[in-house]
């Protein structure tokens, strides 16, 4: 078996995913910190890895009528400097860790890493994005949200490799991203939330709220959402202790060294409320 | 495995695992001593290189990423034009104290000043976001980039 592997296109990188265990790696901003050893010692992985910086298919950014397609390869860079990136996902990325860190992180690694705070994510799922996912039996779809099961954990199988992020073109009044963390790039967040909302005639039309960080994964519910939509501004204030309960149920944070858990709750419920009676009843 | 790369201008391939890190690479297979190691987890920036023009950490990036790049470290950007006129404003506005986090500060300036022609300070406190400084508070640094890129412009 060889050390790792080089592919200089994506079809020879899933030849090597369909013949071996192989631990694909693209800007290793997280691996290498998960298998980092003391004393300047390699870090140990338990298979070869498979570096897929050199693919050219991972790498593009494309406007189309009804959707917006970033390859898993873009880097967290490109996201800020490059055209056309969706305005609300191109401010939550200037609030992720560093400028040396994001020069070669990938979005497509923050996906697969599936991390709970993965600051990408409540994005993702607000705009309900869907990623391709591609071996050489084929390609499919999924939306983020099956994409990712569990902290840590996704759907990817042993031959795939996700391959583009797709993310449904629809323009928002309101855009709204809040990250409350220790530090405000470097540390992963504590809580990291995305709104989306829309009026028609004085009604809110469309309402999408998504939490980070504070549950194994990231937390929307659309029972919340469907309280609210179809409603005026003064209607949707009555209706706020009923959301605040639905999400106070799904919240459920892991208590790490962080923050405690009871703290992320409390602020995550607060951050909810503000973002609909600030932000969602201004818009409006 | 071999790896092949553009180090400091030059063309080099080394037969190394593609596990190891890029800093210890450089350490001790090149010799390249002006890198230094500090947190060793992306954090602290004293390890910053070039990486195709972008300032990246060096203690987080596995040789084998660095295959077909272009690889800068302070050794040549030393022998920069900016570098002359980074060191000058540097001195002059004190941003250099214990000068622990200098290396990192100054490949950090070089990739800024490569990038924008005249960056705002927004941007300048962006550029340097991955290198952390115990003794200045910032100000001193950030007072220094400025004056080299208006500096820069005076020629
Ligand atoms: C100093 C520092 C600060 C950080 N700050 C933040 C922060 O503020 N917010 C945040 O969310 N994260 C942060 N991170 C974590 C990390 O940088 C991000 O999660 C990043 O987006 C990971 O991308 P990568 O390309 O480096 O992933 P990698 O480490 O290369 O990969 C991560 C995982 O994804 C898999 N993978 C990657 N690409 C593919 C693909 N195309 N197909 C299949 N599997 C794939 C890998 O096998 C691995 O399991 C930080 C990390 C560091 C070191
Ligand atoms: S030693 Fe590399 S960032 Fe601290
Ligand atoms: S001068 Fe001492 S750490 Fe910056």
């Amino acid at each position: 078996m060889k050390e790792a592997y080089l592919p200089e296109t994506l079809q020879e990188a899933l030849q090597v995913r369909k013949d071996q265990k192989v631990l694909p790696i693209a800007g290793g901003t997280d691996l290498m910190i998960q298998h980092r050893r003391e004393g300047g010692v390699a870090p140990a992985f338990e298979y070869p890895l498979l570096f897929l910086h050199k693919l050219k298919e991972l790498k593009k950014i494309e406007q189309h009528t009804d959707q917006i397609i970033i390859g898993a390869g873009v880097l967290l860079s490109q996201l800020i400097e490059e055209q056309p990136v969706p305005e609300l996902l191109r401010k939550t990325v200037r609030q992720m860790a560093a400028v040396t860190t994001r020069n070669v992180a990938t979005i497509g690694g923050n996906i697969c890493n599936a991390s709970p705070a993965g600051d990408t994510l409540p994005f993702l799922y607000a705009t309900e994005a869907v990623v391709l996912l591609q071996s050489l039996e084929g390609s499919r779809h999924l939306l983020i949200q099956d994409f990712i099961t569990g902290p840590g954990k996704t759907a990817l199988k042993e031959d795939e490799l996700l391959v583009e992020i797709r993310i449904p073109y629809k323009e928002f009044k309101v855009a709204y991203y809040r990250k409350v963390g220790t530090r405000k790039a470097l540390a992963l967040s504590k809580i990291s939330f995305a709104g989306l909302a829309n009026f028609e005639n004085g009604y809110l039309s469309d309402l999408r709220m998504a939490v980070g960080a504070v549950a194994p994964t990231v937390v929307r519910s659309r029972e919340a959402e469907k309280q609210l939509i179809g409603l005026t501004v003064e209607e949707m204030k009555g209706k706020m202790q009923f959301v605040r309960e639905i999400y106070s149920e799904l919240i459920k944070p892991i208590d790490d060294a962080r923050s405690t858990a009871g703290y992320r709750k409390a602020v995550s419920l607060d951050l909810l409320e503000w973002f609909v009676r600030e932000e969602v009843c201004r818009g409006g | 495995m071999k790896i092949e790369f553009t180090l400091n201008g030059k063309p080099v391939d080394v037969d190394l695992s593609p596990n190891l890190r890029l800093i210890d690479v450089l350490r001790e297979h090149f010799g390249l001593r002006s890198l230094k190691e500090g947190c060793g987890e992306g954090e602290c920036g004293v390890c910053t290189i070039l990486m195709d023009d972008r300032a990246v950490t060096s203690c987080i990036i596995p040789l084998g990423m660095v295959q077909g790049r272009k690889i800068e470290t302070l050794e040549s950007i030393r022998e920069t034009h900016n570098f002359k006129i980074i060191r000058k404003a540097f001195e002059k506005t004190g941003a250099v104290q214990c000068g622990f986090c200098t290396p990192g500060m100054v490949v950090a300036t070089e990739a800024l000043m490569r990038k924008r022609n005249k960056p705002t300070r927004k941007e300048i406190i962006e550029a340097i976001s991955g290198n952390l400084c115990r003794c200045t508070g910032y100000h001193m640094i950030i007072e220094g980039i400025e004056e080299a890129v208006q500096k820069r412009e005076g020629i």
